[in-house]
């Protein structure tokens, strides 16, 4: 029998050390696409993603970026939208898109041993779709309709909005989607924007997974060649973008049993100095479960399932919002307890025991987020976007580890005044 | 292929180990076997409500989140129809605070008002968050009494209404816990970097004192056999009709579940299945249409459901449905057909063990379905199932006088 443990005493920690993280390695096609690689993990299957940076941005046709990279699926001049799915599907391979304001994504999922079967399906779809008129209405008539049901949803809705208020309609980040946006896609347009953008010049490819000795081989053989070169176009830039939403704005929901309330401000990206420093203070507030927000709002005053704060990291800029979704009927009191935790932050220091809490779980949780090569290959593809390198996340770790109280209550003294906040209610107060 | 060790402790818990040396972190995950299916049909939503007493202290540790935080760890949990699961993933070399905060937890809880009090309100807005302020939110809550009119399904994980929730008394909690949490009714499961022998050290350790308890079960009542349609029309502020067909199939540990997981793969799983292409597609009937089965320890459902397209009448919807099913029934799905579905349960099965935490739940999941190395041997019994096989499950299944249809209407306005 082993001795009776002391239950009253946490067991005693070992703070975690240096954090190695595996770097990716960059090859390059035949045609000089670069090619990053993570070689890691034990099952022999592989992500290829193809990325693609958004080049343009009509507020007019807003919906387009977006429509034309989720139907590269829907027809080819050689195949036809089933025909093109059940060739990735037979070999029990995924295909994905991904589409948000600053690219967009191509993605297979296989296992190794389908690659060479699957690959030549993903280079049809990118450099030879020809949006089918049929499987356009299809597609404007279905989205329509899902985002009608979006509608419905006070989170959804004060998840859009908000972006509106804070980047406004001519902005990429902040183009609020209506249903009669789908009207305006065109097939002409679509294959013309797909001729300028899906081109060897433009694509960037991350590979993670167990790679193999003819994992390039089967990469260039598909996609190495020169017959997809394109003209290059110039890079999105907002920086001279500025506008100024309202303060505050309530949208009524007459029925709604909760309110969705948004708070935040438009503000840096991961390549300013304060970021990491913003990252340990959004944290205190509302990054982990453990946050003010949630031991206020809900583990005190149980007024919600859910609340939380998050810093965005964008390629041109971000922003730091505060979200939850609460009774209709204490509305007003959640914002006000919202608004004491950002004061508090302004007005007195974070205690050691509570900083220190914050450092360990923001260290466990970047390890945890280092798990798989797709973990890695996300974390790759994040500096990569902010041309960041590899130093980045070490100093993220070192801002961690040495950050004091009062440089917590300095920057929420420089970044949190309440004359910047913007905020929404979607709901009933 | 999963590697690991299992030990059983005398007062019966469960320990399985994996070894992964390649991950600094470690994940330690509970399973009890008490679910939904175990509530008293007068109060409901309590297995849900309970997982999340569970974070409210403990006996002897006051606060739950706190040092696991501390220690670097982070941690969640759900509760189903059948299981309440904990997890938590922290650095290996922490792993002792782990068992020092679960074995706390299954010793006893701190039962304070507060806590209860709080929580009833947590879950109350989680209840209004995901099933009432939701277009479509009450599916649920509609089709489970529709389906079943005797075995406890009939309700859903959050419970049949707000009131159960809001009628939980400090009694009703301890009679629950002193049912149901103990060592001889939980799984644990521990993955990562650790070592299998010093594991065991630490679970006699940690959980070796803590007094076996459960009662003997007393069995579900089994649902009978449907012998006619049912079906519900509501209406909701809504901006589209959808429908719901539930019908009577196998449970997860029937053999003829394979067949069953196979049969709803082909109808809608991906964009070359049967559905997308035919109803989708083709006849431009609906937005979304998607088949799968609920997975349940006892009988389960296996649902088709879609979303239709404005104008769309809902006879016509439901009748191309009809004619779908009648092809599966009717004639065998072919060779390439089942080779594909086949083929994507391989793949997902290896894209799934990539996570720590799915292989550490995946183990305790196959142990509470009496074989713990059904991690690695299912793929096999997927691999076994022929054309025929589909053929019969779906003319078994796929009967009128076994289906509940929820017609779920736009109201007029």
């Amino acid at each position: 029998m082993s001795t009776q443990p002391d239950r009253t005493t946490q067991p005693s920690l070992i703070e975690i050390g240096a954090v190695e993280i595996q770097e990716a390695v960059q090859m390059k096609l035949d045609n000089g696409i670069p090619v990053y690689t993570i070689n890691s993990g034990f099952q022999d299957l592989i992500k290829v993603e193809f990325l693609f940076l958004n080049r343009s941005f009509d507020p007019a046709n807003a919906l387009l970026h977006s429509a034309a990279n989720r139907m590269l699926s829907e027809g080819t001049a050689k195949h036809t939208a089933q025909q093109l799915a059940d060739g990735v599907d037979y070999y029990g391979a995924f295909y994905e898109t991904e589409e948000n304001a600053d690219y967009c994504t191509v993605n297979l999922y296989t296992l190794n041993k389908h690659l060479e079967s699957t690959l030549p399906f993903l280079r049809e779809m990118i450099t030879e779709a020809v949006y089918p008129e049929s499987e356009l209405g299809i597609y404007k008539q279905n989205n329509k309709q899902r985002l009608m049901v979006e509608n419905e949803k006070v989170g959804s809705v004060a998840r859009r909005k908000f972006n509106e208020i804070l980047f406004g309609n001519e902005h990429p980040y902040g183009y609020y989607s209506k249903p009669e946006d789908f009207d305006k896609l065109n097939r002409t347009v679509l294959q013309n924007y797909q001729k300028r953008q899906y081109v060897s010049n433009h694509c960037v490819i991350i590979v993670s997974g167990l790679i193999n000795a003819n994992t390039l081989e089967l990469l260039n053989k598909n996609f190495g060649d020169k017959n997809w070169s394109g003209g290059t176009e110039a890079k999105i830039s907002t920086s001279s973008m500025k506008y100024t939403g309202d303060k505050k704005q309530y949208i009524e929901k007459e029925d709604a049993l909760q309110s969705a309330i948004r708070i935040g401000r438009r503000l840096f990206n991961r390549n300013h100095p304060d970021y990491p420093g913003m990252a340990v203070l959004n944290t205190v507030l509302g990054g982990y479960f453990g946050s003010r927000l949630m031991s206020n709002i809900r583990e005190d005053k149980g007024y919600t399932y859910g609340i939380g704060s998050a810093l965005v990291s964008m390629k041109q800029e971000g922003y730091f919002f505060i979200s939850t979704e609460v009774g209709a009927d204490v509305t007003l009191p959640a914002l006000t307890e919202i608004y004491k935790e950002i004061d508090l932050l302004k007005k007195e220091p974070v205690q050691e025991e509570e900083l220190s809490m914050v450092r360990n779980y923001m260290r466990g949780s970047f390890v945890k987020g280092l798990e798989s090569a797709f973990h890695l290959a996300d974390r790759f593809r994040s500096l990569h976007l902010h041309g960041l390198d590899y130093d980045y996340y070490q100093r993220y770790l070192e801002k961690v580890r040495t950050i004091q109280a009062e440089e917590i209550m300095e920057l929420a003294n420089k970044y949190l005044d309440s004359s910047v906040f913007h905020e929404l209610v979607v709901g009933r107060k | 292929m999963i590697d690991f060790k299992s030990h059983t402790l005398s007062n019966g818990l469960k320990v399985i180990v994996h070894e992964d040396h390649s991950t600094p972190l470690v994940n330690v995950n509970i399973l009890y076997k008490v679910g939904a299916r175990d509530e008293d049909p007068s109060k409901t939503g309590f297995a849900h409500l309970f997982e999340h007493l569970m974070f409210g202290g403990s006996v002897n540790i006051p606060d739950y989140d706190g040092p696991l935080q501390v220690a670097g760890g982070d941690n969640n949990a759900f509760t189903n129809n059948d299981i309440t699961n904990y997890y938590e993933t922290l650095p290996a070399t922490n792993i002792e605070t782990a068992f020092w905060l679960e074995s706390d937890r299954m010793m006893s809880l701190a039962f304070t008002d507060k806590s209860l009090e709080v929580q009833r309100s947590v879950v109350i807005e989680e209840f209004k968050q995901r099933y009432l302020n939701q277009p479509y939110g009450d599916v649920w809550l509609l089709l489970r009494p529709l389906a079943y009119k005797v075995h406890p399904y009939q309700w859903a994980t959050i419970g049949k209404e707000v009131a159960h929730i809001e009628n939980a008394t400090m009694d009703d909690v301890k009679e629950f816990f002193f049912r149901f949490y103990c060592p001889d009714n939980a799984i644990m499961t521990v993955a990562g970097n650790v070592n299998s022998e010093n594991v065991f050290e630490l679970a006699e350790k940690w959980f070796g004192e803590i007094k076996r308890k459960i009662a003997p079960r007393v069995p579900y009542k089994a649902e009978p056999v449907q012998t006619e349609a049912r079906s519900l029309t509501v209406e909701r502020d809504i901006p589209f009709d959808s429908i719901y067909m539930a019908y009577h199939c196998c449970s997860r540990l029937d053999p003829e579940f394979y067949a069953v997981d196979l049969l709803t793969d082909i109808l809608s799983r991906g964009r070359s299945s049967r559905l997308y292409n035919s109803l989708l597609k083709e006849k431009k009937l609906f937005t979304e249409i998607n088949a799968y089965q609920t997975s349940d320890f006892d009988k389960s459902l296996l649902i088709i459901e879609g979303k239709l397209v404005k104008g769309v009448s809902m006879e016509q919807a439901e009748a191309a449905i009809r004619e779908e099913i009648k092809k599966v029934t009717d004639a065998l799905v072919s060779d390439d057909e089942l080779q594909k579905v086949k083929n994507k349960v391989e793949s997902t099965i290896e894209f799934s063990e990539m996570d720590l935490s799915s292989r550490s739940l995946n183990l305790a999941f196959a142990e509470y379905m009496g074989d713990v190395n059904l991690v690695n041997t299912e793929i096999k019994l997927y691999q076994k199932v022929s054309r025929e096989e589909i053929r019969e499950q779906a003319a078994k299944i796929f009967k009128e006088q076994n289906c509940s249809t929820l017609y779920y209407l736009a109201k007029k306005k």
